[in-house]
């Protein structure tokens, strides 16, 4: 199946399974993500890749009737072990939404949010906080003056770089992002492109997107997802040019998907 | 190509369109005639004295204060009341309960079954609940025998209208809660929220303008109530104002049934009645006035 299984990743799962009540939606799944790299899953709709990304910050707990089996590990400690403490794994994995979500607050609002619900209460630290995750993101020059407006009223490019410096206003180890740019124009992708290729000196980042574009431009690994089966991962390059499955080869060549 | 002469199907259509307005017009007319009615008949009746006295001579001279106070204190408890159990169960029917265990579906169509219960049986509920069972019972732990609490007052009229209200408020309030998108929800979870700092720090401050949608309905439903307060705290006549929660309390709606059905002299007291009614309508526009403009300011607040 897939070849050279990282056993060091920062992210790694073990014949991870997925039901949907009695539907299997991931079949064993085994995976190593490293760290500090920017890993891209690809695949046609349905196959798996966004179910898989939310088992590595447990959003999929969200949703009734869902069941997992195997192993999801950050660091090596299994994520759904006794006495896992959700939010506690939610503060070290990032997240952002494929929709921009900003809450209907103000900029600086929004991005205090995180350290806020963590204690943080001194003004001038989150003053610095904020500074920092929106520079990070690369919306500071866009918004510093006027931190006191509307999220909503940002353009949706902007509204999602929020969302981006909003998520790592809390320091997070992993950022998940689950089709970052898919409502943006080309423009507006491109910002977040480049901002990926930033923050992955410092962040380990799984991206799932539709675009093999995207995944060519962004990252360094990237998986094939189908029908919920983890066809093929390698480093990008070899995916693209070299993959060693055929499913692989026609969905990347644009043969199907 | 015919430009004047129509079809049968554009008569029908006509015809159809003519049949729903005048059924709308029914509605409008039997408005118009209540309003002008108590408008040209209470009006002349309205003064400094009527609104601010209390009532004199076997009810046939002076004003309605005691009932206009008595009215509004009690919407004001029962609102006090409503608000935060309505929300909470709401709570906890959206944000908590699994939508099919049988907890949850029975609460729910609890909700729904106290919705469609006549409002006299909730004042036989009141008395047989709040002052025979919650007040003797106070009564017997600390005072002594003494009647104090086991006899009908305003605070149990008040909760009794709170019972018969709940349901407007929990269903506004589920309604606030889905209109709350779950990108937000998740968002907060994704942050590293728990569940219950998601609800109090993202979801609830949206749904806030939808429950006082909810309490503007309850005021407007619970201050008009007249069956449900008839054994459990309105009096016929008082000397003074309600002081405390064991007080009985006088009321525009009741005051309006004494006046109409125990007058001795029902020429004397027909302006009075009538002065009643229109204050009864503005006290009831003046509370929703009140709850709309607290929510069009929170409104403002947040856009």
């Amino acid at each position: 199946m897939q070849t050279q299984p990282l056993a060091t990743g920062k992210l790694a799962s073990e014949k991870l399974e997925l039901y949907y009540g009695e539907k299997r939606a991931l079949h064993g799944i085994d995976i190593s993500i490293p760290e500090r790299r920017a890993t891209a899953l690809i695949g046609p709709s349905g196959c798996g890749k966004s179910t898989f990304l939310r088992c590595f910050n447990r959003m999929n707990d969200l949703i009734p009737g869902v069941r997992i089996t195997g192993r999801a590990t950050l660091d090596g400690a299994d994520l759904y072990g006794r006495g896992v403490d959700v939010v506690e794994l939610r503060r070290r994995v990032g997240m952002v939404f494929q929709k921009s979500n900003p809450f209907p607050k103000t900029i600086w609002e929004n991005v205090a949010f995180g350290p806020r619900i963590l204690g943080e209460k001194d003004k001038t630290k989150l003053d610095e906080i904020v500074e920092r995750s929106l520079r990070n993101a690369a919306l500071w020059d866009d918004v510093k003056d006027r931190m006191q407006a509307s999220a909503l009223s940002l353009s949706g490019g902007q509204q999602q770089r929020l969302c981006i410096a909003r998520a790592l206003a809390v320091e997070p180890e992993v950022l998940l992002m689950d089709e970052p740019a898919s409502a943006l124009d080309p423009i507006a992708t491109a910002r977040i492109e480049d901002l990926i290729h930033e923050l992955k000196a410092s962040y380990t980042i799984v991206i799932v997107t539709h675009s093999m574009q995207q995944a060519a431009r962004v990252s360094d690994y990237t998986a094939f997802f189908y029908m919920g089966e983890l066809v093929e991962f390698g480093d990008t390059e070899t995916i693209f040019t070299n993959p060693k499955e055929r499913r692989t080869e026609d969905y990347v060549t644009g043969r199907f998907g | 190509m015919r430009l004047t002469r129509l079809t049968p199907h554009e008569r029908a259509n006509i015809a159809f369109g003519g049949f729903t307005a005048s059924a709308a017009l029914v509605i409008m007319a039997v408005l118009a005639f209540i309003v002008w009615d108590v408008l040209s008949q209470g009006l002349p009746r309205l003064s400094w004295e009527f609104v601010s006295a209390a009532p004199r001579d076997g009810m046939t001279a002076g004003g309605i204060f005691p009932a206009i106070f008595g009215t509004v204190l009690l919407v004001l408890i029962m609102t006090a009341a409503v608000i935060p159990v309505g929300v909470i169960t709401a709570i906890f029917l959206f944000e908590y309960a699994k939508p099919d265990s049988l907890f949850a579906r029975a609460v729910r169509s609890a909700v729904y079954n106290l919705a469609g219960v006549p409002s006299i049986v909730f004042g036989l509920f009141g008395v047989g609940f709040f002052i025979q069972f919650v007040g003797g019972n106070l009564d017997r732990l600390f005072s002594d025998g003494q009647v104090i609490w086991g006899q009908p007052a305003i605070l149990w009229a008040a909760l009794t209208l709170a019972v018969l209200t709940l349901p407007v408020v929990i269903v506004a309030t589920e309604e606030a809660l889905r209109t709350v998108p779950r990108e937000h929800r998740e968002a907060a979870l994704a942050l590293g929220s728990t569940r219950f700092e998601a609800l109090w720090k993202v979801v609830l401050p949206q749904a806030v303008p939808g429950i006082l949608t909810g309490a503007i309905l309850a005021v407007a439903r619970g201050a008009g109530e007249t069956a449900p307060i008839l054994f459990t705290g309105a009096a016929y006549f008082l000397p003074h104002l309600p002081t405390s929660g064991h007080d009985q309390f006088m009321h525009l709606g009741y005051h309006v049934y004494v006046l109409a059905t125990q007058s001795p002299d029902i020429e004397a007291t027909k302006p009075i009645l009538y002065g009643t009614v229109l204050v009864l309508l503005l006290v009831t526009v003046i509370l929703n006035l009140l709850a709309i403009g607290l929510r069009n300011r929170l409104r403002k607040q947040r856009a």
